[in-house]
């Protein structure tokens, strides 16, 4: 039997193909249903590492600060991201707060914290204490993390005040633009090159 | 160009969360030890009933109010539709196409695509079946965006709180429509695309 981590396997069709090195920009595509199936990798585990402590930091402004200020005749008003998530925290309702929570804040949150401890020892050459349960909490918390949507939002709710208050964007917003950037970057599938990198012992 | 094998001829299976190719008999990769299946357990039965459920939450979702806005004078409740139509009469018709595409288009289009993948699947039908994967492909890209009214919703209601003067509220209809977002995702995660290829081999449990 030929060495298994040589083989991928299209998730999409179950298709086996033997691995191929990849140049930078290549991605390889499935013949049977033409998914991808292998990507070069963007980053290495330093600069994954960086880009991790730099969405901290903007995880910390995004939530610190207000994304937006109105003002509507004198009076003025602000809100976070958490504001925003307790607005919808409401009687019968406060069920769409918890989905919106986790969207928002919590899911980024723990793919910051998880990405910093598990590259953090990858950092040194070593396998962190517990790395496959973060390896998998990753896996599963990555179609939840929606702060690009988010953003969107924002911004369709900046267009829909403007009409009838004056609207100005906050710090946490330009934070959290720069937070979904980095999100996107280092919430992919680069981190599975990990598995290779530190050789995890296969029972 | 002859065709790859599949991993059952090669007698493997795709660990879903490290992509290592497991022994077709193991319960748990040998790499990262996370349970792993020939294909998603129950797979047809539970993209029902997601589907349906989902489904069943698009008519609240739809028909009950998801804002309440007090301005000035008197308040108004708006459904997802009413709120489309606002926009577009207030002339932001990019906006208002926006959230037609992300609240109606999306939802509607999963649940077609969805129930055409599961009912072409029971059938064991070869019909299309590379156009069928990717139509998969792309209702996993695109279903999540259709939290976007949920979170509009929420941005706005934390911001105008401006006791006398104006406020916006959220209402049980954002409720519903959250659920619908959450119920298609789960749909979409619990459908195997594989089987959509296993009509090609007949010997498959
Ligand atoms: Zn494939
Ligand atoms: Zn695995």
């Amino acid at each position: 039997m030929p060495q298994q981590p040589d083989w991928i396997i299209c998730e999409h069709c179950d298709s086996v193909y033997h691995r191929r090195p990849l140049a930078r920009g290549e991605a390889a595509r499935c013949i049977r249903c033409d998914a991808v199936i292998e990507r070069s990798r963007r980053f290495n585990v330093e600069q994954l590492f960086a880009l991790t402590l730099a969405a901290a930091i903007m995880f910390i402004f995004a939530n610190a600060f207000p994304i937006m200020h109105i003002s509507l005749q004198g009076l003025s008003n602000e809100a976070t991201l958490w504001e925003s998530v307790q607005a919808l925290a409401q009687g019968r309702i406060t069920l769409i707060a918890l989905v919106a929570g986790l969207a928002i804040i919590f899911a980024p949150l723990f793919q910051i914290l998880l990405l910093g401890w598990v590259l953090g020892y990858a950092y040194v050459g070593e396998i962190a204490p517990g790395f496959r349960a973060c390896m998998r909490a990753l896996e599963h918390l990555r179609p939840w993390s929606m702060l690009e949507v988010c953003l969107l939002g924002i911004l369709v709710a900046i267009i829909k005040l403007a009409g009838m208050l004056n609207v100005s964007p906050g710090i946490g917003l330009w934070a959290m633009a720069m937070l979904t950037v980095l999100i996107i970057l280092i919430a992919g599938r680069d981190i599975r090159y990990l598995w290779d990198d530190l050789k995890v012992p296969i029972a | 160009m002859s065709k790859p094998p599949y991993a059952r001829e090669l007698k493997v299976c795709l660990c879903h969360i490290c992509g290592f190719a497991c022994p077709q008999d193991a319960h748990e990769c040998p790499r990262c030890f996370s349970p792993v299946h020939v294909r998603k357990t129950n797979s047809l039965a539970r993209t029902w009933a997601f589907l349906i459920a989902s489904i069943i939450f698009y008519v609240p979702a739809n028909t009950l109010p998801v804002m309440y806005t007090s301005m000035f004078s008197g308040g108004s409740e708006n459904t997802i539709m009413s709120g489309v139509i606002e926009f577009w009469q207030h002339g932001s018709w990019d906006i208002a196409i926006l959230i037609f595409i992300a609240s109606v288009a999306v939802p509607c289009m999963k649940f077609c695509v969805l129930g055409t993948l599961l009912i072409t699947c029971q059938r064991r039908s070869c019909w299309a079946m590379r156009e069928r994967a990717k139509l998969y492909r792309f209702v996993e890209v695109i279903g999540y965006w259709s939290m976007l009214d949920v979170l509009v919703v929420a941005v706005v209601a934390a911001l105008v709180q401006f006791r006398a003067l104006s406020t916006i509220e959220p209402r049980l209809g954002i409720l519903f429509f959250g659920l619908v977002v959450v119920m298609t995702m789960l749909s979409a995660m619990s459908f195997d695309p594989r089987l959509i290829w296993d009509a090609e081999v007949n010997d498959v449990e």
